[in-house]
């Protein structure tokens, strides 16, 4: 009921906050920001699984599609690119050092190039820097890398995708300070910024020294106190709107939260680790996974309980998000029981070098992360801050 | 509604308490004003009605504060945040999140309101105060006025009984201040929400109020209506100061009343020329300051636009205009300090030769043209005041010991005894009051011995003794023949201080002359006594008082 009343008003205000998406059918709303985070893990996990170039691609491709067609105009919304540049790093990075230290060459393998060999010292035998390059060794670094350069794009998604001032909202109440922590130092930062340009700018009118120790602290000094203020009025005023009120936890239920959040942590960075490594010990994947979990929403609910607080409009869980986190969670069940292909196919042979084939099963299963794209409401426009009136403000504030 | 009871507040590092043995009533639904010089309790009053003090200041509060029902010994500031609502001077300060929407749903969620309950109300005050075209802009993004009435809304989508503001308008200028004050008027008379607000800047808001609570000092408090208590008040605006002089019965607090009870007034001075608003000499002479074509632009957008302007020795230039007008950008590019994409600006640097301040190094600069920007605490970064002192001297290029000269080239601790005499030397100077601290840098910047002294903004934040304060030191370095600017949005300090104004719009100059010209002919902007003679000439209440007290004096038959 609220979650309908909510997109009506959504999509009363102007009919320019209409995406250009061209359905009319949906009205332009926000995905629920965990809906695009599961959807973008799960995602990252089925790329652990493989290393066939063909699928890789594929993967970035419904990555590019799916962030081309759901993602804002907000700021965080733009730097997708700067994964991508990131994931070109990763690849250079790799292929770059497997080519320079190099790891010999065998007859049968292609040669490619030969780099000047530079003699290391006896001490330092194990590394061999330069020498002859083969394909093999080049693909193979570049596949590596370009598996990697995937998990980080699907990292990137989730973030272009999900606003990430909502999916603070979402964290759990036991964990609402931390929210409201991290939301204040992103506020802060900017004033900050603002503060050491007034106070420089400042310096100049008494003709101090702009270099040095003494320079240093005729900024600081009045940046620091005027921080100092700014937080105090800060906590004042959060005191006086009802911040932290009634909080019951005793001190017991607060070690309890805190060890079993701990805990949790332990099992969920193990479970992690064997989940995504395919030659850990089994134990290490699925059961820690599931134990840290299971501790971890123990913990919050522990810690929650002393929580009275209510959200104002929080993002409804509806159809969109279960097919959104559906698809990918789907994908990643298909790459990992290897149903109806062969598993080999995900890791095309290197020795001897042999063409990637394209396995159905897998290819599908991306293709059906893809379908997030259209599965997910179109986003609502952004209300753009109009050029004047921020010049305005830059007058107004200092 | 708000029950003081006989209430003491001792801070703990004071000597005397803030508060002494306070009673105080204040019944529902009334706009009670504040009123009192800085420094004499205002915010510790103000603080103790949501428990703020002491529960968050610290000190110690005897007797009982009791706000509908609730004692603030028992119930720190949170939980009373159903019931008071706090606005604070500086609304930037206490913004938790960063879109309007969620600002305002802010203290509903904290409260635990129910998710239907939170929708409507914050739909609701979206349209009371006007906040529905900006609901979902970010809250930096908004101007002044906007941010305050976030502010004012943050708190009121609570229902609170209670209304605290502390100078909500003192960081904004004349329009953003009417849109600020016209939303809690409405909110008194619509919502019947009891109003406690402390305004230094009373000529805005004296004619709203239903009681004034005066603090003379000493901790002590007195309470009454409004005409009662400004007959005796040791702080009054323009009106009630013509209203004491001409011994107006009841006092008049608003423009209309003071019109009707002037109509005798008026015809007695009819007929007389009156003294001007500043004794002294018209500054003649060759121009100090000379700037042509003056254009700043920040990433292509023009703050700036071309301006001439030339600044003789011996005048006070008062420049005016709205916030984001291009004076500021101005003051710092005729400093040389600032960004000038075009134009020139000469200094004349003595015995026939000029120079221009931006292509000096910046204490060849300094020696031209001083600036006090709009905080000046941003220059002052030492332990005590003859610490700054000192550096300052050092940074004018003169020894701490050196034997000081008379008039121009005294040493910064001379300069600050002439300007303002009582400031010790030990005094750290972020314990120094507003006006102190600003003396503090004007002595900072005059040891440099400029000649042109541009200050930015120095009435923001003053009580009215402060600004007679400033108006004495402005006085005293216009006689000693420098060209002083001063930016402001305070017509009233203009009428007493400025020679001549300059009012600027979109970086452009839009007006410059002689003060009594320029700030009689926009009706709107005029001082309040100017409003109340209208159409005599006299801007001022000492104007009005000299013109009474010698009829004969510069009289019109004389």
């Amino acid at each position: 009921m609220t979650a309908v009343r909510r997109a009506a008003v959504e999509a009363t205000p102007s009919p320019s906050r209409q995406a250009p998406d061209g359905d009319g059918r949906r009205l332009p709303r926000a995905l629920h920001p965990l809906a695009w985070w599961i959807w973008a893990l799960a995602l990252a996990t089925a790329v652990s699984r493989t290393a066939n170039p063909l699928l890789l691609f594929l993967v970035l491709a419904v990555l590019g599609y799916v962030v081309t067609a759901r993602r804002t105009e907000a700021p965080w919304a733009r730097g997708f690119q700067y994964y991508l540049y990131m994931a070109l790093t990763v690849v250079t990075i790799r292929v770059v050092f497997r080519a320079v230290f190099a790891t010999g060459i065998t007859p049968r393998d292609h040669f490619l190039f030969s780099l000047p060999h530079i003699p290391t010292p006896d001490w330092y035998a194990g590394i061999r820097i330069g020498g002859p390059v083969s394909l093999e060794a080049i693909l193979s670094a570049a596949t590596d890398g370009l598996r990697l350069a995937c998990m980080l794009c699907c990292i990137g998604a989730a973030n272009t995708l999900a606003n990430p001032k909502r999916a603070l909202r979402v964290l759990p109440g036991a964990l609402y300070e931390l929210g409201v922590a991290v939301t204040v130092a992103i506020s802060v930062a900017p004033q900050l910024v603002q503060s050491v340009q007034r106070v420089s700018r400042a310096r100049r009118l008494r003709a101090g020294r702009n270099r040095g120790f003494a320079a240093l602290r005729g900024i600081v000094v009045p940046v620091l106190e005027d921080a100092l203020e700014r937080s105090l009025r800060l906590a004042a005023a959060m005191d006086s709107r009802g911040y932290g009120r009634a909080g019951t936890a005793t001190r017991r239920s607060r070690r309890l939260t805190g060890a079993l959040m701990l805990l949790g942590m332990c099992g969920l960075c193990a479970g992690a680790y064997g989940l995504l490594d395919a030659t850990a010990p089994r134990v290490l994947g699925l059961p820690a996974m599931t134990a840290g979990a299971v501790l971890c929403v123990t913990g919050l609910r522990v810690g929650g309980r002393r929580v009275t607080r209510t959200t104002y409009r929080p993002d409804p869980w509806k159809l969109p998000e279960w097919a959104v986190a559906g698809s990918g969670v789907l994908s990643a069940v298909l790459l990992f029981t290897g149903l109806g292909y062969d598993a080999a196919e995900l890791n095309p042979s290197i020795y001897p070098l042999t063409w990637p084939s394209l396995p159905l099963v897998p290819t599908a299963a991306i293709l059906l992360a893809g379908a997030a794209g259209f599965l997910s409401p179109p986003p609502t426009a952004p209300t753009a801050p109009r050029p004047a009136q921020r010049r305005t403000q830059k007058a107004d504030v200092t | 509604m708000i029950t003081f009871d006989q209430v003491t507040v001792h801070y703990d590092d004071a000597s005397r308490p803030a508060l002494r043995e306070v009673d105080l009533t204040v019944e529902e639904g009334e706009l009670c004003l504040v009123v009192g010089h800085t420094g004499v309790g205002k915010s510790t009053l103000l603080g103790a009605v949501n428990g703020l003090v002491p529960h968050f200041t610290g000190g110690t509060l005897y007797g009982r504060v009791i706000v509908d029902g609730r004692d603030t010994a028992h119930h720190p500031p949170r939980e009373l945040a159903d019931v008071v609502g706090v606005v604070g001077q500086d609304p930037i300060d206490g913004f938790v999140t960063d879109t309007v929407e969620e600002e305002l749903a802010y203290t509903l969620e904290q409260l635990a309101v129910p998710a239907p309950t939170m929708r409507k109300r914050v739909e609701e005050t979206l349209d009371l105060l006007g906040l529905a075209d900006l609901r979902h802009r970010a809250l930096h993004e908004l101007s002044g006025g906007q941010q305050q009435r976030v502010a004012i809304g943050s708190v009121l989508t609570a229902h609170p009984r209670v209304l605290v503001l502390d100078e909500p308008t003192s960081a904004l200028d004349p329009t953003a201040a009417e849109e600020v004050l016209a939303a809690v008027t409405r909110l008194v008379h619509d919502l019947g929400v009891t109003v406690l607000m402390a305004e230094h800047r009373l000529e805005r808001v004296v004619q709203y109020a239903d009681r004034v609570i005066h603090l003379p000092g000493g901790g002590q408090v007195v309470s009454g209506l409004p005409a009662d208590i400004l007959r005796t008040s040791s702080i009054a605006p323009p009106i009630v100061e013509l209203g004491r002089a001409a011994d107006w019965s009841p006092l008049p607090l608003s423009i209309r009343d003071a019109r009707r009870a002037a109509t005798g007034l008026r015809t007695r001075l009819t007929g007389r020329t009156p003294l001007p608003a500043r004794s002294g000499p018209a500054p003649e002479g060759p121009a100090l300051l000379t700037a042509r074509g003056v254009t700043v632009s920040y990433q292509g957008v023009p703050a700036v636009r071309g301006v001439d302007l030339a600044l003789r020795g011996g005048e006070v230039t008062a420049l005016m205009g709205r916030n984001g007008s291009g004076k500021s950008s101005l003051l710092w590019a005729l400093q040389g300090s600032g960004p000038r994409r075009a134009g020139s600006v000469t200094v004349d640097t003595g015995a026939g030769s000029t120079s221009d301040p931006h292509a000096v190094s910046a204490s060849d600069a300094r020696r031209m043209v001083g600036l006090v920007p709009q905080t000046p605490a941003d220059l002052l970064y030492l332990e005590s005041v003859r610490q700054e002192l000192d550096q300052a001297d050092s940074e004018s290029g003169r020894g701490g010991t050196a034997v000081p000269t008379v008039g121009l080239g005294d040493s910064a601790r001379a300069i600050l005894d002439r300007l303002a005499p009582g400031i010790d030397d030990s005094t750290h100077p972020r314990d120094l009051s507003e006006g102190q601290k600003l003396a503090l840098v004007l002595a900072v910047q005059l040891s440099a011995a400029p000649r042109v002294l541009l200050l930015d903004e120095p009435t923001r934040g003053l009580d009215y003794r402060a600004k007679n304060q400033l108006i004495g030191m402005v006085d005293a370095l216009a006689a000693e023949g420098r060209a002083v600017v001063i930016s402001t949005h305070d017509v009233e300090f203009v009428a007493r201080a400025a020679d001549r104004v300059v009012v600027m719009a979109e970086g452009d100059i839009v007006a410059d002359g002689p003060t009594t010209e320029v700030i009689v002919a926009s009706p709107a902007f005029a001082p309040q006594t100017a409003k109340i003679l209208a159409p005599l000439p006299y801007l001022t209440v000492e104007q009005v008082v000299s013109g009474l007290d010698h009829p004969s004096g510069t009289g019109a038959g004389a």
